[in-house]
């Protein structure tokens, strides 16, 4: 998966039609670590190579237009490394001279880069759901632009209580990103007035994705898993990495919707979304891609124009200048999800809606009407000051 | 001619003086329709075809020809204010929304969100004259009381482009807030107001006899009971006099009135569901706006400041323009 570095050179263009050199150059460098994994559940969904980094290429795109008519140029770095050579890369990096990132990985690279980073360094997380990156683990050097797994759970929690959805069967995984899953779920449960009625487990016992005529066992397997559950509204399905929850729709014992890993998904943004001016950032996309935008591409897209917003705002690529002013009460972007995103500045996570999609289409965005909190509705969704035992920030 | 004398009963009735009868046409950007109303009876009289999802709508300075941004047919549509009859299309680039045409009547400037640009056509030609290069996501569109300055709004570059009509050049740029949607001249050319959807704002813009922009003022809105998320400003129309600013606030369903001298907000004015966009009676007796969450149009009487009656119109109603007086029928 080790790819050529290739720079991304959108400001160019820029350049060369604004005929001048720049007052600025800002310089990110995007890491993107990958794993071993599984082909995909479903071959639509296959991963492309430029998972990720099309979004940058986006952002890149975005931000140089802007900065043509205030002399900002920018130039974006992207690698995709294993997790053994992600160090390498950020030590490359900084070598250059770079100071802003954005990475894309699991918590435990989130960490090892954003420390060995330093102060003088941000670093902007577009990937890693864990919520402890929030709380107890947080660093005062990292920001997340994708959101926790708790502001996922609570976004699907708060349109299943708006739905009197009150009682709920609470199917987890074997892994540990399925049991942080379903952590996330049985706090959103209790922070909404919600009953898990049920927990059940399913084990992982491995195999292969790719079997002819697969679904005739499951058709057989997932009724009998299901049944004799307590009466229950609602199926909440806390599975990582699709072992079992897609299953889950039109299998069960009892016909109820499902939710969470399956069915209604919460996710940061999706290819369908068009409401508030997304069709436009979807055209764009594709035509700059040729692909559907996935939500790494998003939330790289997302990283970077924070970085942009904030430089065009503060005329800055101080590392510093720039965390000060996305975590002052200046800061604001529009995200094509209804309302500006903030951060959060007892934790450095970025506020934002939720959408909520079935695989087709928004069948709602959360926060849900009715949900109020003294500083915004954004902030009924994840920890929220008083929860978060984030220290770095203070 | 025939219908002066009930409209002028009719105008006695409400107690507007000296109005005279005027077509508002108000574009249905999902109903795919346009919605004709009498602005004396305030009956619809007519709903036609349009093309698909008709947003951005304006009349030539003559009354006769009616301009309709058909965002998904990526033209704009032109029609015959008196038959609404379809002309011809103009070359517009694709998904325009919102556009503004010169005060002879031509060209057209026309914002295309997907490219960057602003189109420049020529109204009679048909020819594009000029493809200006903006920031992202092209929105807004005004034009200078003198004709010599044309904005554009981009909504994620977040800024205020300053064309000049002669060379089309962008001569100045200004940072407003969030996803600005729309812009406004005051009718002596010296202030200029652009509404920042997400920011929640309206800058106000000083433009110096010189010509040059500067960012004097910010305008916020708070209105009790409603979550600051939903003042979302969009259109915007100034009285001729330079004296009162209406901003419609979108899912807030009001239509904030400022009075310009202070740049305070001083009313109010409940409306419909998601208030689009707007537009006087060319006496500048009634201001109507778009409605588009609950499918009407609101009259407001200017004098005042209240909402005196709404109309039901075609689906999810987005634009409104109002004939000139002296259009022919």
């Amino acid at each position: 998966m080790l790819r050529p570095i290739c720079l991304l050179l959108a400001a160019a263009l820029a350049v060369l039609s604004a005929g001048g050199a720049f007052a600025l150059e800002v310089r990110v460098g995007v890491i993107r670590v990958d794993r071993p994994q599984l082909a995909p559940i479903s071959r639509l969904e296959a991963w492309p190579r430029d998972l990720g980094f099309a979004g940058g290429r986006l952002a890149d795109e975005d931000n140089a237009t802007t900065g043509r008519f205030l002399g900002h140029a920018y130039i974006t770095e992207t690698e995709a490394v294993v997790p053994d050579a992600a160090l390498a890369a950020l030590d490359r990096m900084l070598g250059e001279g770079l100071r802003l990132f954005v990475v894309l990985g699991q918590a435990d690279d989130l960490l090892a880069l954003a420390d060995r980073a330093g102060d003088g360094a941000l670093v902007l997380n577009a990937g890693a759901r864990e919520t402890r990156l929030r709380d107890a683990d947080c660093r005062a050097n990292l920001l997340h632009v994708a959101p926790s797994e708790a502001m996922l759970a609570d976004a699907v929690a708060e349109f299943a209580i708006w739905k009197k959805w009150t009682r709920w069967a609470l199917i987890s995984g074997s892994h540990p990103e399925d049991r942080a899953m379903a952590e996330a779920y049985r706090r959103a449960a209790a922070k909404f007035g919600a009953k898990i009625v049920e927990e059940r487990v399913f084990e992982d016992t491995g195999g292969g994705r790719r079997t002819d005529t697969g679904h005739v066992l499951v058709q057989r397997q997932i009724p009998v898993f299901s049944e004799g559950m307590r009466d229950y509204d609602l199926v909440i399905a806390a599975d990582a990495s699709d072992v079992f929850a897609p299953y889950l729709p039109f299998h069960m014992w009892d016909p109820r919707p499902v939710m969470g890993a399956a069915g209604l998904r919460p996710v940061s943004f999706h290819a369908a979304t068009e409401a508030w001016g997304a069709t436009q950032f979807q055209r764009r996309f594709e035509a700059l891609t040729g692909r559907q935008v996935r939500e790494e591409d998003y939330q790289v897209w997302l990283a970077l124009r924070v970085v942009g917003e904030a430089v065009t705002r503060t005329d800055s690529a101080d590392p510093v200048a720039l965390r000060d002013y996305m975590l002052g009460p200046g800061f604001e972007l529009a995200a094509f999800k209804g309302q500006k995103v903030t951060f959060r500045d007892w934790n450095g996570q970025l506020r934002q809606p939720i959408l909520l999609y079935d695989g087709r289409i928004n069948v709602s965005v959360s926060p849900q009407e009715g949900f109020l909190h003294q500083r915004s509705p954004l902030d009924t969704l994840g920890l929220d000051a008083p929860e978060s035992t984030c220290a770095a920030f203070r | 001619m025939r219908a002066i004398p009930i409209a002028l009963a009719l105008a006695l009735a409400l107690g507007a003086t000296g109005a005279e009868a005027n077509k508002v046409f108000v574009s249905n950007e999902k109903g795919n329709t346009v919605t004709v109303i009498d602005s004396d009876s305030w009956q619809v009289i007519d709903e036609f075809a349009a093309g698909n999802r008709p947003r951005g709508i304006t009349i030539s300075p003559d009354g006769t020809k009616l301009y309709v941004c058909a965002s998904d047919d990526d033209t704009v549509r032109v029609f015959d204010t008196a038959t609404h009859d379809e002309l011809y299309t103009l070359p517009s680039g694709p998904d325009p929304e919102l556009f503004v045409l010169n005060h002879s009547g031509n060209p057209l400037y026309i914002a295309n969100e997907d490219d960057n640009l602003v189109t420049v056509v020529d109204t009679e030609t048909h020819a594009v004259l000029a493809e200006i290069p903006v920031g992202v996501e092209p929105e807004g569109m005004a034009i200078s009381p003198d004709g010599r300055v044309v904005v554009n709004t981009s909504e994620t570059t977040n800024m205020a482009h300053f064309i000049s009509t002669e060379d089309y050049q962008i001569h100045h740029n200004i940072l407003v807030d969030q996803r600005p949607r729309y812009a406004e001249y005051t009718a002596d050319g010296r202030k200029l107001y652009v509404s920042a959807e997400i920011g929640g704002t309206v800058s106000v813009i000083d433009i110096a006899e010189d010509g040059t922009p500067a960012l004097v003022d910010t305008i916020r809105f708070d209105v009790p009971g409603v979550l600051p998320e939903w003042l979302q400003p969009v259109g915007i129309r100034v009285t001729s006099d330079g004296k009162w600013v209406f901003v419609a606030l979108g899912p807030a369903n009001r239509v904030a009135v400022i009075d310009a001298a202070t740049d305070e907000v001083v009313d109010y004015i409940l409306v419909g569901q998601r208030v689009w966009q707007m537009a006087f009676t060319p006496d500048e007796a009634f201001l109507i706006t778009t409605n588009g969450n609950s499918n009407d149009v609101t009259v407001i009487d200017v004098a005042r400041q209240k909402a005196v009656r709404s109309i039901q119109v075609g689906q999810q109603p987005w634009g409104v323009a109002v004939t000139p007086d002296g259009t022919p029928d």
